[in-house]
């Protein structure tokens, strides 16, 4: 697989007359897992939507492979980069098959017959999330993480080498959340499918990604490792919380343990 | 092998798919064969078939010739472009009631041909062009108005229910300056009307109907993709901007040129695509067995008004007498589930 750069520079980008992001820079590290994590109404799902051209930037510009993604053909650009978004709508009655094989829109033009090989990649992706036995059922008739793994499999039957989520973790409960992030890990592990993803959990992030950005009021306020990113210093920073960081006995990763005004131990 | 299960339903459902495109066009085809041969009085199929074929036949020539054949030809015609344009709008705002006739852009069409008919004593092809003018603007205002950083399908039809009011009362001011000589003629119209069909009137209507709608049809994938949602649609390549576009100025073409000439016949936009959704379910898109829907649905509606109810009555009363109450029913249930539409 050839590894694509995606990079941000100096974006800024906002809705009406609010500027959401202003001059953010980031490096998508190619073939790894990113996580992006911030306040609420940080920009986080600013940043996704700009970086997958569904948002129009101000100013700066995000680049695919050198160009310019708002310039690309929307047809090419989603044969490399797929979205998440936050809360797609399924279309009433809708089967999972039928979802799923919508992920290979944007390999056919206008006249293109649908081939043997879009039947593999749908059914490569209903596999890959563990979806294939309730192919023909109605997705909304599935429960919320039976649903997530739908839309999941919608985007890798996009075969994409860089999948942008956005919080493809909300409304599940953890163990459905557990699940979901290690299907990604599987898919960055096994395809080397480069992964950006908008995380609410602080260490469900350090515990899943390589690379952790942490942003605060539109700007990118550090990045790097999860030990270098999740510090108590930055946790105060960008969410205005104290905490205590601790290594999470079960992965080695950092974890943050809050600090609140009650049932502090010894407090 | 799960590839093999998945070609297995997709081939299922393609299969469905087409024995519901074949057998509508099979009872629209019984259909029109009907109409063409039993009116008020019966004309045997071989006479019919000589007629077509441009034989004089001495007392047959006219009654199929001059009036079921335009009629039944102009019913298909208008319903194919109704069902089409409906359903198409009803897609791309993934919602029933934003139909063209329900957000005033069907009214517009007409307000337009209403006007160039009474006032500027226009007609023909000069109507139509006033129509698909008035049709395009009347959505670009109601787009307009309910833009705000964006458009939400709620919005845009309580905007479009509210311009549609100001249209109709614009088409019965423009009626009651009318000589009294032209009023008659414009308010059959207004019903949406069949009578006086003639073949000559069918040319703009099929025009529309090859360009407007092979352009949508040819669409119908991108057109798809928008009921996931924009943001899902435009990740998956679809230029969600330029789709949309495309869809309103062909939907609005179909819708326009198909008023001017036949009249707004009532709600046949509206049911169309829900009834095509509801039949081929989850096969599919409903787009093209929504023109199928319509052209049936005028074809029968209009047979129904001249020869089977108590009385004759123009098309679009038939149509409107089953329309009102899908849009009563409509309404409740969005009422019930909270208003989201």
């Amino acid at each position: 697989m050839t590894a694509h750069t995606l990079c941000v520079q100096q974006l800024s980008a906002g809705y009406g007359d609010r500027l959401i992001l202003e001059g953010l820079d980031l490096d998508v590290l190619p073939g790894r897992m990113t996580a992006i994590v911030g306040a609420n109404a940080c920009g986080k799902s600013t940043l996704l939507r700009s970086m997958s051209r569904l948002l129009a930037p101000r100013g700066g510009q995000v680049l695919l492979d050198g160009k310019a993604v708002h310039r690309m053909a929307p047809r090419k650009l989603a044969q490399v980069l797929g979205l998440l978004p936050q809360s797609p709508t399924a279309p009433e009655g809708i089967t999972v098959a039928d979802l799923v094989s919508r992920g290979r829109h944007p390999h056919h033009g206008i006249l293109s017959r649908w081939s043997r090989s879009d039947d593999q990649a749908v059914a490569a992706a209903l596999e890959a999330t563990r979806t294939a036995d309730l192919a023909e059922r109605a997705v909304d008739e599935l429960s919320g993480g039976q649903r997530q793994r739908v839309w999941i499999a919608m985007a890798l039957a996009q075969e994409t080498d860089l999948l942008l989520l956005d919080e493809p973790t909300t409304f599940l409960d953890i163990a459905h959340q557990v699940e979901v992030l290690d299907l990604l890990t599987d898919l960055n592990q096994r395809r080397g499918t480069t992964i950006v993803m908008v995380l609410h959990d602080l260490n469900l992030a350090a515990r899943y990604a390589d690379h952790l950005v942490a942003m605060a009021a539109g700007r990118l306020h550090v990045s790097g490792s999860p030990d270098e990113v999740l510090t108590a210093a930055n946790v105060r920073a960008v969410f205005g919380l104290d905490s205590r960081i601790i290594a999470d006995p079960t992965s080695g990763r950092p974890m943050m343990l809050p600090i609140g005004r009650h049932r502090m131990a010894g407090a | 092998m799960i590839a093999d299960a998945v070609t297995a339903g997709r081939l299922r459902r393609a299969r469905y798919r087409s024995r519901v495109i074949w057998t509508a066009l099979a009872l629209l085809a019984a259909g029109f064969a009907v109409t063409l041969m039993l009116g008020q009085s019966f004309t045997p199929p071989q006479d019919v078939l000589r007629v077509l074929a441009g034989h004089e036949v001495p007392g047959v020539s006219f009654t199929v010739g001059q009036l079921r054949l335009p009629r039944a030809v102009m019913a298909i015609l208008a319903g194919l472009s109704f069902g089409l344009g409906g359903a198409a709008f009803q897609i791309m705002l993934r919602n029933p009631l934003a139909s063209p006739d329900i957000i005033g852009i069907s009214s517009g069409a007409s307000a337009a041909a209403v006007f160039a008919i009474v006032v500027m004593g226009l007609d023909g092809a000069a109507v139509s062009v006033f129509a698909v003018l008035a049709g395009l603007g009347v959505a670009i205002a109601i787009y307009a108005l309910s833009f705000r950083g964006g458009v939400a399908g709620t919005r845009l039809i309580l905007v479009g229910i509210g311009v549609q009011a100001m249209m109709q009362s614009f088409i019965s001011y423009t009626l009651s300056r009318a000589p009294s000589w032209d009023l008659q003629e414009a308010i059959r119209w207004l019903a949406g009307s069949l009578n006086g069909a003639q073949l000559a009137q069918a040319v703009p209507v099929l025009l529309s109907l090859l360009v407007f709608g092979g352009l949508l049809v040819l669409r119908t994938r991108d057109l798809e993709a928008l009921r996931l949602g924009d943001d899902a649609a435009s990740a998956l390549g679809t230029d969600v901007g330029r789709t949309r576009a495309l869809v309103v100025v062909t939907a609005v073409g179909l819708i326009a040129v198909a008023t001017a000439v036949v009249g707004p016949i009532s709600f046949v936009a509206f049911l169309a695509g829900p009834i095509a959704a509801r039949i081929v379910g989850p096969n599919g898109s409903a787009l093209l067995p929504a023109a199928l829907v319509g052209a049936a649905l005028v074809l029968a509606g209009d047979y129904a008004g001249q020869f089977l109810l108590p009385g004759r009555y123009p098309v679009g009363v038939v149509t409107g007498a089953l329309g009102a109450p899908y849009l009563i029913y409509l309404i409740i249930r969005v009422n019930r589930t909270g208003g989201s539409l």
